[in-house]
C-alpha cells in the first residue's frame, strides 16, 4: 500500500538522521579532545584513549598526552556532552508539555534561582549545606529545585494550566534575578565578578566526579520522560484531547516538570548558567525529525550535545589560551540561528 | 441502553451550570444536544467523559457507571471531538490520527495500530493529505482528521462537539453523513452539540433541547423542533415547514423591535 510504505520511509528517515546525529558526535569526541591550548595530535589522542581503554595492547603513550587527554580534555568533552543532552531534554520536554516554543529552564525562573543560590555562596558564604566549592554547587542545584517547586505549587492552584506556569516561573526569575543584582549591590569587586563569571557558565571546571553524578541523574531522567512521550504528543493537540484520550495531564505535566528540573539543577549547578541550548536544540531537531515525542527526545539529546560540544570547543580555541564565556558562545552560534528560524519557518512550526 | 445520563449537575460554587439532565442514548442512535449558546451543550459533553468533574448524577456506559472506569478505558469507549484543536507543533495528519491509538498502546505503534489508522484515513479521504501538517489544513479538513481520530479510538460512544459550526455546506453535509454511515456500521452511540437545527433534525434520531443549563424538550426531532419551543428557548419567531419527519425552520418577522429602538437610540446618542 502507497501511503504505509511512505508512512515506514519517513519512520526510517528520523531513525537515520538519529543515527546520522550520533555518529558525528562520536566523530566529534576526539577531534574535540586534541583541540585547545596544548596541541595533542588526533593520533596521540587515539593512543592515549585506546591506551586506558584497552590496556593489554601496551600501547606507548607519553604522561603528557595522557594528562592532557584523560585530565584536561576528556572531563570537559564529557561534561559538554552530558549536559548539552540535559540541557536539550529539558528543554524539549518543558516547551512540549507548556505547549509553547519558547519555554526553556529560564522561563520558569529556574536558572535564575540557581544564580542567586550561587551568589548567596559567593557574597555571604552562607547555604544550607557544605563549604568551599561544595556550599556553591548544593546552594545552586537547592535553591533551582526550591525555586521550580515554588512555581509548580503557585500554578497547581489555577489547575497546572501552561499559563500559570509561564506566569508564576516569570514572577519567581524575576525575583531571583533582583535578589541576586542586590547581592551584587553590596559585594566586593572580586565577588561580583566572580557571580558574572558564574552566571555565563563556564565548563572549565568540569571533573570526571561531576560528569559521573549529571549523567547519574540522566540515566535515571531520560526513561521516565520517555515513558511519557506519548502523553507528551497528546498534550500537544490540547489539554482537553490529551484528556480524552487518556492522560492525567496535571500529573503528566508534573512528573515531567520536575524530572526536566532535576537535570537542568544538577547541569547548572556545576557549570553556571549556560543558555540557549535548551531552547534551541528542540527546536533544530523538531524541524529535522518532527514533533513526535517519541523521537524527538532522543534525537534532542544528541543535537545538544553536538551544539555544546561545538560551542564549548569553540570558546576554547578562538581566542586560546583565554576563554570565551560558554554562555556568550551559545548566544552568539544560538541568537542569529534562532532569528533564521524565525524568519524562514511558517507560523504553523512555533504557534 | 448504551449511554445513558441520570440527574447530572455541574457548576462552579453555588452556581449550577447544568442541572436534571438526564437522557438515554441507544446502539446506533444519534442524539443533538441543541440550545441557545451558553445553554450547557458542551459542558454536558465534557461531564460525560470526565474531563469536568459533575457535582451529582451518574454517567453509564451499558450500565456500568464510568465514575469508575480508569482513564485509558475511558479513552477506548469515549471519541471526543472537540470544537477546534490547533496543535502547538508541526504533527502531521497520521500522527493525529495515530495519537486516536493512544488508549491501545504500551509505546511502540504496533502493525495493527497502523493499519487501523490508515484504513480511516482512507475512509475519512485524507489520502492526500495523510502526510501535510495539520495546522496547514483548512477548517473542514481538520475537523475530518480531528473525526477520524475520534474513531480510531475505536469507541463505543462518540461525543461530537460542534463538529460542522465552521464548515460549508459541502463539508456540513458529508461530515454528518460520514458519522451516520459509521454509527449504522459500527453500532456507536452519538452525542453531538450542535447549532443548526435544520441538519440537527436531518442527521439526528433525538433532540434534546436546552435551556439555561436544563432540559427544555426532549424527544423526536418532529416532538422537540417546533414554533412554540422554538420561541421559548431561542426568543425568535420561525415557521416549521414539513411537520413529519424531516422538519426546515425558516425564522419569519422580527423579534428585534427593542433592539432596534436601542439601535437609534445609539445612532442619536453618537451623532451628537
Amino acid at each position: 500500500m502507497e501511503l504505509e510504505g511512505r508512512y515506514i520511509r519517513l519512520s526510517a528517515r528520523k531513525i537515520v538522521l538519529t543515527i546520522c546525529f550520533l555518529s558525528i558526535l562520536v566523530v566529534l569526541i576526539p577531534v574535540t579532545a586534541s583541540l585547545g591550548a596544548a596541541s595533542v595530535p588526533l593520533a596521540d589522542v587515539f593512543k592515549a584513549i585506546a591506551a586506558r581503554l584497552l590496556p593489554f595492547l601496551n600501547l606507548n603513550v607519553s604522561q603528557f598526552a595522557d594528562t592532557i587527554v584523560w585530565d584536561l580534555r576528556l572531563p570537559r568533552v564529557a561534561m559538554a556532552i552530558i549536559a548539552g543532552s540535559g540541557f536539550a531534554l529539558s528543554g524539549s520536554v518543558m516547551q512540549g508539555v507548556m505547549r509553547n516554543p519558547l519555554v526553556s529552564p529560564y522561563t520558569l525562573g529556574i536558572s535564575a534561582a540557581a544564580g542567586f543560590g550561587a551568589a548567596l555562596a559567593i557574597v555571604l558564604g552562607v547555604g544550607l549545606t557544605g563549604g568551599g566549592e561544595s556550599l556553591l554547587i548544593s546552594n545552586a542545584f537547592i535553591f533551582a529545585v526550591l525555586a521550580a517547586l515554588l512555581v509548580f505549587l503557585l500554578a497547581k492552584l489555577r489547575q497546572m494550566t501552561p499559563e500559570a506556569l509561564i506566569l508564576a516561573g516569570i514572577a519567581s526569575m524575576y525575583l531571583f534575578s533582583a535578589l541576586t543584582s542586590s547581592l551584587q549591590y553590596i559585594g566586593t569587586n572580586e565577588e561580583v565578578s566572580g557571580i558574572v563569571f558564574w552566571l555565563l557558565g563556564s565548563l572549565a571546571g568540569a571533573t570526571w566526579r561531576n560528569v559521573l553524578f549529571v549523567t547519574a541523574i540522566f540515566i535515571v531522567a531520560l526513561p521516565v520522560l520517555m515513558k511519557y512521550a506519548w502523553d507528551l504528543n497528546a498534550m500537544v493537540a490540547g489539554d482537553e484531547t490529551a484528556a480524552a484520550l487518556g492522560t492525567n495531564t496535571k500529573r503528566a505535566r508534573l512528573i515531567c516538570l520536575i524530572t526536566a528540573t532535576l537535570i537542568t539543577a544538577s547541569i547548572v549547578c556545576f557549570n553556571g548558567v549556560i543558555g540557549f541550548i535548551c531552547l534551541v536544540s528542540p527546536h533544530i531537531t523538531r524541524m529535522l525529525i518532527g514533533s513526535d515525542h517519541r523521537f524527538l527526545l532522543p534525537a534532542s539529546c544528541i543535537s545538544g550535545a553536538i551544539l555544546l560540544l561545538v560551542a564549548d570547543t569553540l570558546a576554547r580555541v578562538v581566542f586560546s589560551p583565554s576563554e570565551i564565556p560558554i554562555g556568550i558562545m551559545t548566544a552568539v552560534i544560538g541568537v542569529p540561528f534562532f532569528v533564521y528560524l524565525i524568519l524562514t519557518r511558517r507560523k504553523e512550526n512555533f504557534a | 441502553m448504551k449511554l445513558e445520563l441520570a440527574g447530572i449537575q455541574f457548576g462552579y460554587g453555588n452556581s449550577d451550570l447544568l442541572r436534571d439532565i438526564s437522557f438515554e442514548v441507544a446502539e446506533g442512535e444519534v442524539l443533538s444536544l441543541v440550545g441557545p449558546n451558553g445553554a450547557g451543550k458542551t459542558t454536558i459533553l465534557k461531564c460525560i467523559n470526565k474531563i469536568l468533574k459533575m457535582k451529582k448524577g451518574r454517567v453509564l456506559l451499558e450500565g456500568r457507571n464510568v465514575a469508575a472506569m480508569k482513564p485509558r478505558e475511558m479513552a477506548r469507549s469515549f471519541g471526543y471531538v472537540p470544537q477546534s484543536s490547533p496543535a502547538s507543533f508541526p504533527l502531521t495528519v497520521f500522527d493525529m490520527v495515530l495519537l486516536g491509538r493512544k488508549p491501545y498502546i504500551g509505546w511502540k505503534a504496533g502493525r495493527r495500530d497502523r493499519e487501523i489508522v490508515l484504513g480511516i484515513i482512507k475512509l475519512m479521504g485524507l489520502d492526500e493529505m495523510a502526510f501535510r501538517n495539520f495546522n496547514e489544513l483548512s477548517g473542514g479538513e481538520q475537523q475530518r482528521v480531528l473525526i477520524a481520530r475520534a474513531f480510531a479510538q475505536e469507541p463505543q460512544v462518540l461525543l461530537l462537539d460542534e463538529p460542522i459550526s465552521n464548515l460549508d455546506m459541502r463539508y456540513q453535509f458529508e461530515i454528518l453523513d460520514t458519522v451516520a454511515v459509521m454509527v449504522r456500521e459500527r453500532g456507536l452511540a452519538v452525542v453531538m452539540a450542535i447549532h443548526d437545527l435544520n441538519l440537527a433534525a436531518r442527521f439526528s434520531d433525538r433532540i434534546v433541547m436546552l435551556k439555561n443549563g436544563r432540559i427544555f424538550a426532549d424527544g423526536k426531532c418532529h416532538e422537540v423542533i417546533d414554533a412554540d419551543n422554538i420561541r421559548k428557548v431561542y426568543g425568535i419567531e420561525v415557521t416549521v415547514y414539513g411537520d413529519s419527519g424531516m422538519p426546515q425552520i425558516v425564522p419569519i418577522g422580527t423579534i428585534a423591535k427593542k433592539k432596534l429602538s436601542g439601535v437609534k437610540y445609539y445612532e442619536e446618542a453618537t451623532r451628537g
